[in-house]
């Protein structure tokens, strides 16, 4: 890539929910701030290949689509005055205790994420406005038309202006409420990425594992006090720091246990660990972890373990029983009995696991988990009928693939 | 901005009935802080009529336009300044009113 590349692509990183956030706040509108922000990253490449790079990129790219969102607003004023009445709202005066963290491009993200939208809309509104996508690009992550995706975001921009939801910071009484529902959009993101649903797609989607993470890293630069904050960045760096090891040369998810755990990667791992140790820290002095925290520990004792055998299993066990406290759902019990299983062995494991039937029935990890421990115990049949229903269910081709080879290696 | 705030009943899991004491409170607030435009209970669908003048004549039906097992019981019309305003309201109004509640802005 040549200088003036790489520049248009960092600006792009760098520059881009900055851009869409301040034409946001000054124009009022979601669409003339996207649409202008993209005229100017398409002149920005035109511009510096043949004049090279400005001495302040994300100054130019401001001014730049400035200009772009005034001709635009002021052809369509031409076509229609009744534009100037749809303003969006926002708040310029700084809220008291969230001064120091105000900024256009949080705005942005609360409104992205707003529980007012579905949640497909969110998370394609956020991928766009905030993460800079392209249209085509959010489609294929999502195995969806890029008319479907056009429609899923036009529909979204068209309800934010017209039940009027508001471009500013959420109320402190209301902030902890939309930070989780921001986070969850991230996670599914993220998730979408880590364990890609689809038949004919990769099973590890890097691209988005990588964009989740950098949208995260945004939200921690832009709330660094926010203790979930930390815990999402954490468990995403600990999740992704494994990807080297997951898949195997022939398309295999490669679970945990097996993994090669020289594969991993480092660097994400000491960072991860870092934030993690920053939030045991915080609740050594009395402030109660969230989920997203919990989480981020767990995978932090399966990274410290060099081998699987050296894994600290009664500290996993403890930390996932203060998550059932915080999060009773199915799921979380399904991943405790696996470290039950560990500790107590499979048969008590399998009891906690049966209870679960009728809350997972459909879910394929809980056919896949109790295939896994009736193998255990020697239980063939039984293990088989749950390993067919699992790949029945399971919508990811590497854990088919390897679920499908289990099954074959029952007695 | 206007809203209309509705208030879904549900015929296979009805609210409870003694809500219009907490209902008369929770009015006399909006009207002080400056939300209330209007609000009215409805009788049953069953006092529905539904007039078609788009042909020749009028035609006039009984019964609701669309039978369903929920319907429109009251509804309120709230002056907010943002849709935030609004769903903040109408979280308290579906408590107030033991029942689900849909915001819908005016054009």
């Amino acid at each position: 890539m040549s200088d003036v590349e790489e520049a248009i692509t960092r600006a792009h990183h760098d520059e881009w929910a900055r851009v869409v956030a301040a034409l946001t706040r000054r124009f009022g509108d979601l669409g003339i701030a996207e649409e202008a922000a993209a005229e100017a990253f398409t002149t920005a490449v035109e511009r510096w290949r043949a004049d090279g790079l400005p001495p302040n990129p994300g100054a130019w790219l401001t001014t730049t689509a400035n200009r772009k969102a005034i001709d635009r607003i002021r052809r369509e004023n031409r076509r229609d005055d009744k534009h100037k009445e749809a303003q969006m709202l926002h708040d310029n005066t700084p809220s008291e205790p969230l001064g120091a963290i105000d900024d256009d491009r949080l705005r942005l993200i609360f409104t992205c994420c707003h529980p007012a939208l579905a949640v497909e809309a969110r998370v394609a509104l956020t991928l766009r406005m905030v993460g800079g996508l392209t249209v085509p690009e959010i489609a294929r992550a999502f195995l969806v038309q890029g008319t479907t995706m056009e429609q899923r975001i036009t529909r979204a921009k068209a309800k934010i202006k017209a039940a009027r939801i508001p471009y500013r910071m959420p109320s402190a009484d209301d902030l902890p409420a939309r930070v989780s529902g921001v986070l969850a959009v991230l996670f599914l993101i993220f998730n979408e990425g880590y364990l890609a649903s689809g038949p004919d797609t990769d099973s590890v989607r890097h691209d988005l594992t990588t964009e989740a993470i950098r949208l995260t890293r945004l939200i921690r630069a832009l709330l660094p006090q926010d203790g979930e904050v930390a815990g999402l960045l954490a468990l995403m760096l600990l999740i992704e720091a494994r990807r080297p090891a997951r898949v195997s040369a022939g398309g295999e998810l490669v679970p945990l246990a097996e993994q090669d755990r020289g594969a991993w990667d480092a660097e994400l791992i000491a960072e991860g660990h870092r934030l993690v140790r920053e939030r045991l820290a915080a609740a050594a002095a009395g402030v109660a972890p969230g989920r997203y925290q919990i989480l981020a520990a767990i995978n932090a004792v399966h990274t410290s373990a060099r081998d699987i055998r050296d894994t600290d299993w009664s500290q996993v066990l403890a930390l996932y029983d203060r998550l059932v406290r915080l999060d009773p759902s199915p799921i979380i019990a399904l991943n405790r009995a696996i470290a039950v299983a560990e500790l107590d062995g499979p048969e008590v494991a399998l009891a906690i696991v049966d209870r679960l039937a009728e809350a997972l029935a459909g879910y394929h990890a809980y056919h896949a988990t109790r295939a896994d421990l009736l193998r255990r115990l020697g239980q063939s049949q039984r293990s088989r009928a749950a390993y067919d229903r699992a790949i029945e269910l399971a919508g990811n081709t590497g854990e088919t693939a390897y679920l499908t080879r289990r099954r074959a290696q029952l007695q | 901005m206007r809203y209309l705030v509705s208030v879904i009943n549900d015929k296979s899991d009805p609210g409870s009935t003694d809500r219009r004491p907490a209902i008369s409170a929770f009015n006399e607030r909006l009207i002080a802080e400056g939300y209330w435009v209007f609000a009215g209970g409805l009788a049953g669908t069953d006092a529905a009529t539904v007039i078609d003048n788009r042909g020749e004549q009028a035609v006039f039906s009984d019964g609701p336009f669309v039978e369903s097992k929920e319907y429109l019981a009251g509804v309120w019309v709230w002056e907010a300044p943002d849709l935030d305003v609004a769903l903040k309201l109408a979280a308290e109004a579906s408590k107030v009113c033991d029942r689900k509640i849909e915001v819908r802005p005016f054009q």
